[in-house]
């Protein structure tokens, strides 16, 4: 069973049929001439198996310039799945994707740096010690692997939130390169049963990560059925060059059949063309470069189309997420990804605010619903996060849970079809009838069926704005309730089998 | 037996079944009687009137409030409660006075001259009937005349007026002057609601309630009826 993720009927389109033909052969020249540049020398040979066309680079990194004949791209693209399915502890919480579908999932993410603390002090009015007011004050600090648990937990009882992405960089000092990846895939995935996807920093860490999942999973055929984690490897720099270190990670998974996601992310202006044709012939270069690798190293492995376009600020030169041109950019990737039926992972919500507040909340509504609107399977969608992808925020998540209700709701389809005309002629037939003419007994019904939409959980009573207050009280009350934790024999063969877990991440030996 | 048929009175007036058409709260309810079918039933079947309004009908309410000051119920379950009630009255009306019983008091409702708005003045007519109060629901846009008439004629306890235009709430001063002109105010107790009004309005134009809505509307009402008796 599945979860049930958003069904957009009718997915918002930014190109007609023409422009995405004229995109991707412009994306077909693109990977023949000018071609890429690899780093990866054994990304260059199976390309080139393949009929590539491949030149060694001089300088002083070993490089190459390869040619994809269209030839090529068409006959890797043969092998990809159109559907992937990411497993989940809870199998109820997996994700059936479809790339010819527009179902959306909307998953947290990205890895940030900064942890964002808040407190409400009390501020007493100069004049009148009887007006009072509780102001949020944001304390940012570097994360930790415990604020990685709790973002899981709170995470695992969000409603909207499908899946999720690792979303704190943990940084303890007893976190090394070496145990980073199993650290944060434990303490991720022993805290929430939801599908679970990350990066990987270390190579090395791979088998052990596989090993661990194995071990949740039941085994390694049961992993196969239920890829309980997958993977997000941006093997790709702008403009388009495959990197050494991840793209060996990408092959290294991929040959795993483990499902990845496949991202790119120019930025309009730097590292793409600021015209939009430009950067989506070349970020559509870019991921089906990916993705055509992949499908040569195993053919059929699970692989999402990623995609996260940026436009550049123009005061400093780094992303402008909350640029309306962002969203457009991801909504036309949304548009190439279903051209293609592959599973689409895309993104919205992140802002260029620092904070929680009024900017943050227009910049990530904003591409929330736009993005949402055009229908990508598998939607990073930035639960708490601020300035660009820089700072997580519980407090940001619980809110975003609430906007995403909304934008839920605001999706589902119109019921209109023969049975509603009728039962809806033979009420307004009746009430029309009546002395007082309210349609209010009608109401009952569809507002106990869930039809209707709620009012705005953080509404304040009087003339206060209480929305970070309530919001916070309510991420109290999430961090407070239970997860179900991997079972304790399971936990202790992960803790004798995958070296270099942290012993305070585990929950039985602590007693907690 | 009839207890049973005050039970089921009650337990319709919960679910907010006017008449067998209705769907009620619960599921594989249509088709089955409602009050109005019920209160029907109980009469042939001989149950005390008193019992039908004290024990069916106001008992009904009186968990229907309940559960909507513990946020189970919402304003059209509410109002749904309220229109079974206020159907089931229209029943017993005539049977009430033969019985010896007095009802709560008569209310005139209406939305002054030049207004054409009424939803606000009919939820607070389907909300006083629901109570046990005799509505008499003049209509929207009506003339000072007409209302002043209907008072004398009618002799309502109450009067409520409704405006929910700042350039129609004066006709409100203009109902009230009227009546004293012709030696009707004493005589009723005049509430006013609409959106531009408010208690001190209400204050200043001598009226003797203010209901910011109709729950408040019935609360007034209650409270006035109480300071009566």
């Amino acid at each position: 069973m599945a979860r049930e993720g958003i069904h957009v009927e009718r997915p918002y389109e930014r190109l007609n049929k023409d422009q995405v033909e004229l995109i991707h052969q412009a994306s077909m020249e693109i990977l023949q001439d000018p071609g890429l540049i690899s780093f990866n020398e054994e990304a260059v040979n199976i390309f080139h198996s393949h009929g590539a066309e491949v030149e060694s680079l001089g300088g002083d990194h070993r490089s190459w310039h390869v040619k994809l004949p269209e030839q090529l791209m068409t006959s890797a693209l043969k092998s990809v799945p159109k559907t992937v399915t990411l497993g989940a502890r809870n199998p109820d919480n997996s994700l059936v994707m479809n790339g010819d579908q527009p179902k959306v999932y909307l998953i947290t993410g990205s890895e940030t740096n900064i942890w964002l603390d808040v407190e409400f002090p009390e501020y007493v009015h100069k004049s009148d010690s009887s007006k009072k007011i509780r102001v949020p004050e944001f304390k940012p600090r570097r994360g930790m692997v415990e604020d990685l648990c709790q973002s899981a937990r709170v995470c695992e009882h969000l409603e909207m939130v499908d899946g999720f992405i690792r979303n704190v960089n943990i940084q303890d000092r007893d976190i090394t390169p070496e145990n980073k990846d199993v650290n944060k895939f434990f303490a991720s995935l022993n805290n929430n049963t939801k599908h679970f996807m990350s990066g990987l920093t270390s190579l090395d860490q791979l088998d052990n990560v596989v090993r661990m999942a194995e071990l949740i999973a039941g085994g390694k055929k049961q992993l196969a059925d239920n890829p309980i984690i997958s993977f997000i490897t941006c093997l790709v720099k702008s403009p388009l060059q495959f990197v050494d270190d991840t793209t060996s990670t990408f092959i290294e998974i991929c040959r795993r059949g483990l499902p990845v996601a496949v991202s790119s992310s120019p930025q309009a202006g730097t590292t793409a063309p600021i015209k939009e044709a430009g950067i989506m012939a070349q970020i559509n270069a870019e991921v089906l470069a990916g993705i055509a690798l992949g499908q040569l190293v195993k053919p059929g492995v699970p692989l999402l189309y990623g995609s996260v376009p940026v436009r550049a600020r123009m005061d400093t030169l780094s992303d402008s997420y909350g640029a309306v041109e962002t969203s457009q950019y991801n909504i036309d990737c949304v548009q190439m990804a279903r051209f293609y039926g592959i599973p689409n992972y895309s993104t919205s919500g992140v802002c260029d605010s620092k904070i929680p507040g009024q900017q943050s909340s227009i910049e990530r509504l904003f591409s929330d619903i736009v993005v949402a609107m055009s229908g990508p399977q598998y939607l990073h969608c930035a639960f708490g996060l601020l300035e660009c992808n820089s700072v997580f925020s519980l407090l940001q998540a619980v809110l975003d849970d609430a906007h995403f209700k909304m934008i839920k709701h605001f999706l589902k389809q119109p019921r209109v079809d023969q049975t509603e005309i009728e039962s809806v002629l033979k009420q307004i037939r009746s009430v029309v009838d009546t002395p007082q003419k309210l349609y209010i007994s009608h109401i009952r019904p569809v507002l106990r069926s869930g039809e209707i939409s709620g009012l705005y959980p953080f509404e304040g009573s009087g003339e206060t704005d209480q929305v970070f207050e309530l919001a916070f009280d309510r991420m109290e009350e999430l961090l407070a309730k239970p997860v179900q934790h991997i079972d304790e024999e399971t936990t202790a063969r992960i803790f004798a089998e995958v070296p270099g877990i942290l012993p305070r991440l585990n929950v039985y030996e602590r007693g907690s | 037996m009839p207890e049973n048929m005050i039970d089921q009175i009650r337990e319709n007036v919960i679910q907010g079944r006017v008449s067998s058409d209705d769907e009620g709260m619960e599921e594989g309810m249509a088709g089955q009687p409602g009050v109005t079918e019920l209160v029907e039933q109980a009469l042939e079947s001989g149950v005390p009137i008193r019992d039908i309004v004290s024990k069916g009908l106001s008992g009904g309410m009186d968990i229907v409030g309940k559960k909507f000051e513990a946020g189970e119920y919402f304003i059209p379950d509410m109002l749904a409660s309220a229109e079974a009630v206020g159907a089931a009255m229209d029943i017993l009306q005539p049977r009430l006075a033969k019985s010896g019983i007095k009802t709560k008091g008569t209310v005139i409702v209406a939305t002054v001259k030049d207004d054409l708005h009424d939803i606000g003045k009919n939820i607070v007519t389907i909300l006083l009937r629901g109570a046990g109060y005799v509505v008499k629901d003049l209509g929207n846009n009506i003339d000072t005349q007409v209302i002043v008439d209907a008072v004398r004629d009618e002799k309502p306890e109450f009067l409520g007026l409704s405006a929910l235009l700042t350039s129609t709430m004066a006709r409100m001063e203009d109902v009230i002057r009227s009546l004293e002109e012709n030696g009707l105010r004493e005589q009723v107790k005049i509430i006013i609601g609409g959106a531009p009004v408010s208690d001190e309005f209400a204050r200043s134009i001598g009226a003797d309630g203010y209901g910011a809505d109709g729950f408040q509307a019935v609360a007034v009402v209650e409270a006035l009826t109480a300071e009566e008796t």
